[in-house]
């Protein structure tokens, strides 16, 4: 198409505006956690670390990724079993019902997180009451590794497509057995998948605060759920904004980290 | 030895492989999961007793006849519905031109520069993003300050607040399968209607546009059915404004009537479901 040059300046214009859409949010709140004042009058009238120093001694924010670390790592390690053999089982054998169950996979992630909770809240309930047992840290990685399998589950299926099985076969032909062929042949092929996976689950759950809030117990507070607690009293106001902060920086880094590994999809399993 | 032995047996039977396999993930989505919605959708025909606030399990349609009766439900299912559509257009209007651009217009070597540009807030925390919209929108905040010149007021918590913050945050979404879609359109395609005669405008109206529907589609589902599920967002900035999931939160949370929730729960679901069913026809749902 032979855009116009005023096309072409309008398009650059409103791409670089939607782009300040974008980043604009993330520049303020990270700026803001600099500004030494407590209200958080806009622009800042200096800057400052004041509040970076006290982040470890506000109540509440370690013990809360504490909580969250053990959540992710609880919901990555089953995500990883599940979202693996639903995608071998997947894309090497031929079962009643395939389509469906693929389709169960994304359904977790598809639908609101508000369903999902709701749905595993009263779950929870209608078993735990009767033995006189609450919710707690465990209700919350039941309920993160569902959402994680799709991950898993993705990154994987996309390596196993791409690869074939001649290899596998080559393998079994030359006398190794089924345990000696997944050992040195395939583990080794979808490792790096299995790792971009897994960050992608990690990152997906320690993100995550609906599913959290209807499937966690009381005392149980992850990261999330300490930001969103926080957020209305005024005086923690400069910590938010240092959390934020460092979860922007941190949060891009894994990400960027499983693109690199994969490099399966572009859109990184979220989509 | 004993190894060799299941290994042989395991061999031999393909069934048994693809059993074992699937039993775990079966259990627990099948059972576990779809267990728990089937639960749910039970659970919304349940009451709460008023005095000792437990759960009776009876069946009766009271929930669903408060629902259809008392007019506010109707209102918040309306406004809802209308945030969502409202989200949907603007992520649309703003997602075609970006698309365009990288795509059409962008040297390759910057393509996936600009497209990591767009993809990389996607993954920046959803809480800090709206949170970071707080800080925007608050009283002495970033748009109060930006708008004080000319004289005007800033929007302040509220729908305007909601609906801005979700259409920010579901942007990726839409920006994304519209650029799948325009980067398989080929140019040489452009090109020939543009050596055809038509004006860019032309091109873009009986070329471009129909080509990228299903990709608009597709977008359209995740803004679409991520802003109707939503309640953090409008927690955070919607200030006293009621929309269907901060209705079933309040249900579960303070108000503690789980079965009323659920009932609730069921528009969402509904509306999600029937959007998908109209589009399937559009031939956006193979692109999953």
């Amino acid at each position: 198409m032979y855009l116009s040059r005023r096309a072409k300046i309008l398009l650059a214009s409103l791409t670089f505006g939607t782009l300040s859409f974008i980043y604009i949010p993330l520049i303020v709140v990270a700026l803001n956690s600099f500004n030494p004042s407590r209200t958080f009058s806009w622009p800042p009238q200096s800057l400052s670390t004041v509040w970076w120093g006290r982040l470890t001694e506000s109540n509440g924010v370690l013990p809360a990724i504490a909580s969250s670390i053990k959540v992710g790592l609880g919901a990555t390690a089953i995500a990883l079993i599940l979202g693996t053999c639903i995608a071998f089982a997947v894309s090497r054998y031929s079962f009643y019902g395939k389509n469906t169950l693929s389709l169960l996979v994304i359904f977790p992630i598809a639908l609101p997180g508000i369903i999902t909770g709701i749905a595993l809240n009263t779950t929870f309930h209608t078993f735990l009451d009767p033995l006189n047992k609450q919710l707690a840290l465990w209700t919350v990685v039941v309920g993160h590794a569902t959402f994680c399998i799709v991950v898993v589950y993705n990154n994987v299926l996309a390596r196993l497509r791409r690869l074939g099985q001649s290899l596998e076969e080559a393998s079994q032909d030359l006398g190794a057995n089924i345990f000696q062929t997944f050992r040195y042949i395939t583990f080794p092929l979808v490792r790096s998948a299995l790792v971009a996976g897994g960050l992608l689950a990690f990152a997906l759950s320690f993100d995550e605060i609906v599913v959290t809030t209807f499937t966690a117990g009381p005392g149980t507070e992850t990261l999330p759920q300490w930001i969103f607690n926080n957020l209305f009293r005024p005086n923690q106001a400069p910590i938010v904004n240092v959390v934020a902060t460092m979860l922007i920086v941190l949060f891009i880094f894994p990400v960027w980290l499983s693109q690199r590994i994969s490099q399966d999809g572009s859109a990184g399993g979220r989509l | 030895m004993r190894n060799n032995r299941i290994n042989t047996w395991l061999y031999r039977h393909k069934g048994a492989r693809a059993a074992l396999l699937l039993a775990l993930p079966v259990l627990w989505l099948a059972v576990a999961y779809l267990g728990s919605l089937a639960v749910m959708l039970i659970s919304s025909l349940w009451s709460v007793d008023s005095f000792t606030g437990n759960t009776v399990h009876s069946f009766s349609f009271t929930n669903f006849h408060t629902l259809l009766t008392q007019k506010v439900y109707g209102t918040i299912a309306i406004r809802s519905i209308g945030v969502a559509v409202a989200v949907t257009v603007i992520d649309g209007l703003l997602a075609i031109p970006i698309a365009l651009f990288i795509s059409k217009v962008l040297k390759p070597k910057f393509r996936s520069v600009v497209i990591a540009l767009v993809l990389v807030p996607l993954w920046a925390s959803y809480l800090v993003k709206t949170y970071a919209w707080r800080s925007m929108f608050s009283d002495g905040g970033v748009i109060s300050w930006a708008l004080k010149p000319f004289g005007i007021h800033g929007p302040g918590f509220g729908l305007t607040a909601t609906t801005i913050t979700l259409a920010y945050l579901w942007l990726p979404y839409m920006i994304l399968p519209i650029y799948a879609g325009l980067d398989r359109l080929p140019n040489t395609l452009l090109e020939a209607s543009s050596d055809l005669g038509a004006s860019a405008r032309t091109t873009f109206t009986s070329i471009i546009l129909p080509i990228i529907y299903p990709a608009i589609i597709a977008g359209s589902i995740f803004t679409f059915s991520l802003s109707l599920g939503d309640y953090i967002v409008v927690k955070i900035v919607g200030g006293t404004t009621q929309l269907v999931a901060n209705v079933i939160a309040d249900n579960v949370g303070t108000a503690g009537n789980l079965p009323f929730a659920a009932a609730m729960a069921l528009l969402p679901i509904a509306t999600i479901l029937g959007y998908l069913f109209v589009v399937r026809r559009s031939g956006a749902l193979e692109n999953f």
